[in-house]
């Protein structure tokens, strides 16, 4: 338990040792062997986590954010895999590791909560014992010990009376109480990252923002770095630093939250932004983005989004943009208006 | 008989659904568990006006499908009578093949919330939406049947040649369209939409509901629409209801739900959706849970979690009934703290919160 101790506060302008981001992700690029040819699910993704920022990351379904995480976390089901690219955790290499190191990474230095608590949690064991066991895995405690962090990790997650609890079984818990649980098994070892894939879609609004604010309380106290993977860019706005706007595979917009959302620069964000319902306003028509994302087997050559846009021109069929810096945030498009 | 209504298309008096949940009649015996009761509906009444929306919003268990399913017909009330244009409607259960209820059923249809799930995937879509028009007998020329489709695929925005395909060639979206117009395909007046666009993407959810809005003004259809989306419902009703555990606790047109929301349930709502509006900003969630519907708190069910509860709140149960001060039967609530003026019924009504926070 080398790096326990050690608590990193983020400043903006940190130097010195300690300023390289936490994650660096490079030129990503997954594929799927199948026997029709290969589809490339992930292609070019970059972007980096600094240390103690929640970063968002959006799109439609299939857009690739959760393959991102997965990439991440050393869990691509096979046969996916990473065909190009590098992912530097910490400034050393993750995705080359040979399974048996990636796995005492994975829950000590990087955690992850899943979608659906349910599934994330062994329905046989005690929660007490499947954190019990998390703990004894990665830092050296005693079963005794082991216990009593597995009590503070329940009460520091908003469990009420955490001492009874630890003995229960996931079913004896509500969907809301049950995420509780999937996030104090992410905490159990003090990772530096959470991969949170879709955190709250399962729960009801009012639950949903209980557990944003928990986690957002806790990624502040032990200055964690958080991947937020999600579809609703209501989460986004509340919790992240910078956000990422994927779309078929690819990065289409970086930035600061508050320029993406209010200053969006690629047409697909502006878009994806319009059609969002709002409660304070009751528009006659939602602007909406004609067709739907392209299948992994059918992507438009040039910029995947060109046969959606309202702005497409010759250029945009043919030539694919990368991402090019506009203010703060960086948008993969040949015809922004700055 | 009361004089036919005009406005009113649906009245549900006072329904209620109870399931019985009881383990098995021998190992009630044997282990001696009593009877288990859930009351997913309890004394209901609304009406929904000819050409409306309505929306009935609340988390998830609040009982909303079941509601929808009663109003189809699907389900049998327990209590209370549900009429339609003036007529009792049968459930499909009870009276399904009368001749009068065949007629009605033709008038009512409802739309999913998984495309995935209610589409037969070994059917094509043209047989899929010419279902209704073979079983309510609307035409009987094969060629005028296939016209018909193609011209509702049309009206959904897909391609008449689509009708030869499988749903499995369809995306979410494409694939409620088709479901769209399944439900199209009979000219019903009524259309029950449970969550019809949960399972899609924003950018499509965005398309659908546009399209809905579209068939609404050109057909004149009656919507009742289910969402626990608050901000789909802002977007899509005329008026809303807003349920917990089995009722609904306030009742009103959208822009006075949404700009002067009364009962408390419906406040905590409001604020706990995430804004883009508010990068960043800190906020304080409500605490607690939906309580057990086996096991429903006295009172109102809302009161374990409301900051306005007094004993009142904890031993009787508020009705829903008209806001003091305002035209009767506009805006209902059922809250005490409204009734009795605790909180006001104008304003943001966040005036007198201090006073009973600390009890609850």
């Amino acid at each position: 338990m080398s790096a326990a101790s050690t608590i990193v506060h983020p400043t903006a302008g940190d130097a010195g040792s300690r300023s390289a981001p936490l994650l660096q992700v490079r030129g990503l690029r997954v594929e799927f062997p199948t026997r029709r040819g290969t589809l490339v699910a992930l292609d070019d993704v970059t972007f980096e986590i600094g240390r103690g920022e929640t970063l968002g990351v959006v799109g439609e379904s299939g857009a690739g954010k959760s393959l991102t995480g997965a990439s991440i976390i050393g869990l691509l089901e096979p046969p996916g895999r990473i065909a190009s690219g590098q992912i530097l955790f910490d400034g050393k290499r993750l995705d080359n590791l040979p399974a048996e190191q990636m796995r005492r990474i994975r829950g000590r230095q990087i955690a992850a909560i899943f979608q659906d608590p349910l599934t994330s949690l062994n329905p046989l064991f005690t929660v007490g014992r499947q954190l019990i066991d998390t703990i004894c895995t990665h830092l050296e405690l005693n079963q005794a010990q082991a216990r009593q962090r597995a009590i503070e990790l329940l009460a520091d997650t908003g469990i009420p009376a955490p001492e009874n609890r630890v003995d229960h079984y996931p079913h004896q818990f509500s969907g809301g109480m049950r995420q509780r649980v999937v996030i104090a098994l992410a905490l159990a070892a003090q990772p530096r990252l959470i991969v949170a894939d879709e955190p709250t879609t399962a729960l009801d609004v009012s639950i949903q923002a209980q557990i944003i604010a928990l986690l957002k309380r806790l990624a502040r106290e032990h200055s964690t770095s958080v991947m937020l993977i999600t579809h609703d860019m209501g989460v986004i706005a509340e919790t992240a630093d910078r956000v990422a706007v994927m779309y078929a595979g690819r990065i289409a917009e970086i930035g600061p939250v508050d320029e993406v959302i209010h200053r969006p620069r690629h047409p697909y964000t502006q878009g994806l932004m319009a059609s969002i319902p709002s409660v304070h306003e009751n528009r006659e028509r939602l602007a909406q983005i004609d067709g739907a994302m392209p299948r992994l087997n059918a992507i438009p050559t040039g910029c995947a989004f060109n046969p959606r846009c309202p702005r497409v021109q010759a250029r945009c069929r043919e030539q694919r943009p990368e991402l090019r810096e506009y203010g703060a945030s960086q948008a993969a498009c040949w015809f922004v208006d700055v | 008989m009361p004089s036919s209504d005009t406005v009113t298309l649906v009245q549900a008096d006072s329904i209620s659904k109870v399931f019985d949940v009881s383990a098995p009649w021998l190992n009630r015996v044997l282990e001696r568990k009593p009877r288990l009761l859930l009351h997913a509906v309890d004394k209901l009444s609304l009406v929904i006006r000819r050409g409306e929306t309505l929306a009935l919003v609340g988390e998830s268990g609040c009982g909303k499908s079941t509601v929808a399913r009663l109003l189809v017909g699907l389900y049998r009330c327990s209590t209370g009578s549900i009429r339609f244009d003036g007529q009792p409607m049968p459930a499909i259960e009870d009276a399904g093949h009368g001749a009068s209820a065949h007629a009605m059923r033709r008038r009512i249809q409802m739309i999913f919330q998984d495309p995935y799930a209610s589409l037969n995937p070994r059917w094509t879509v043209g047989r899929i939406i010419a279902e209704p028009i073979h079983v309510h007998r609307l035409l009987a020329d094969e060629s005028a049947i296939r016209e018909r489709v193609a011209a509702l695929l049309a009206q959904v925005g897909l391609s008449p040649n689509d009708a030869v395909k499988y749903p499995h060639q369809f995306s979410g979206g494409q694939r409620q369209r088709i479901s769209i117009a399944r439900a199209l395909a009979s000219e019903p007046e009524f259309l029950v939409c449970d969550e019809p666009t949960s399972a899609l993407d924003v950018s499509v959810q965005a398309q659908v509901l546009n399209l809905m809005r579209e068939l609404q003004r050109e057909r004149g259809l009656t919507y009742l629409f289910i969402s626990h989306n608050l901000a789909v419902v802002r977007h899509v009703s005329d008026r809303v209801g807003v349920m917990y555990l089995g009722r609904i606790v306030e009742l009103a047109d959208n822009a006075d739900l949404f700009g002067n929301p009364l009962h408390p349930y419906t406040r905590m709502l409001l604020d706990a959706i995430p804004d883009l509006e508010r990068v960043g900003r800190p906020r304080t969630p409500v605490a607690g849970e939906v309580p057990n519907p086996l096991d429903p708190p006295a009172g109102c069910a809302f009161n374990p979690r409301c900051p306005l509860a007094n004993d009142r709140c904890r031993r009787e149960r508020p009705e829903l009934a008209s806001v003091p001060g305002e035209a009767t039967g506009r805006r209902m609530v059922a809250c005490f703290a409204i009734e009795e003026g605790r909180i006001s019924s104008r304003g943001d009504g966040q005036t007198s919160r201090s006073e009973d926070s600390g009890r609850a």
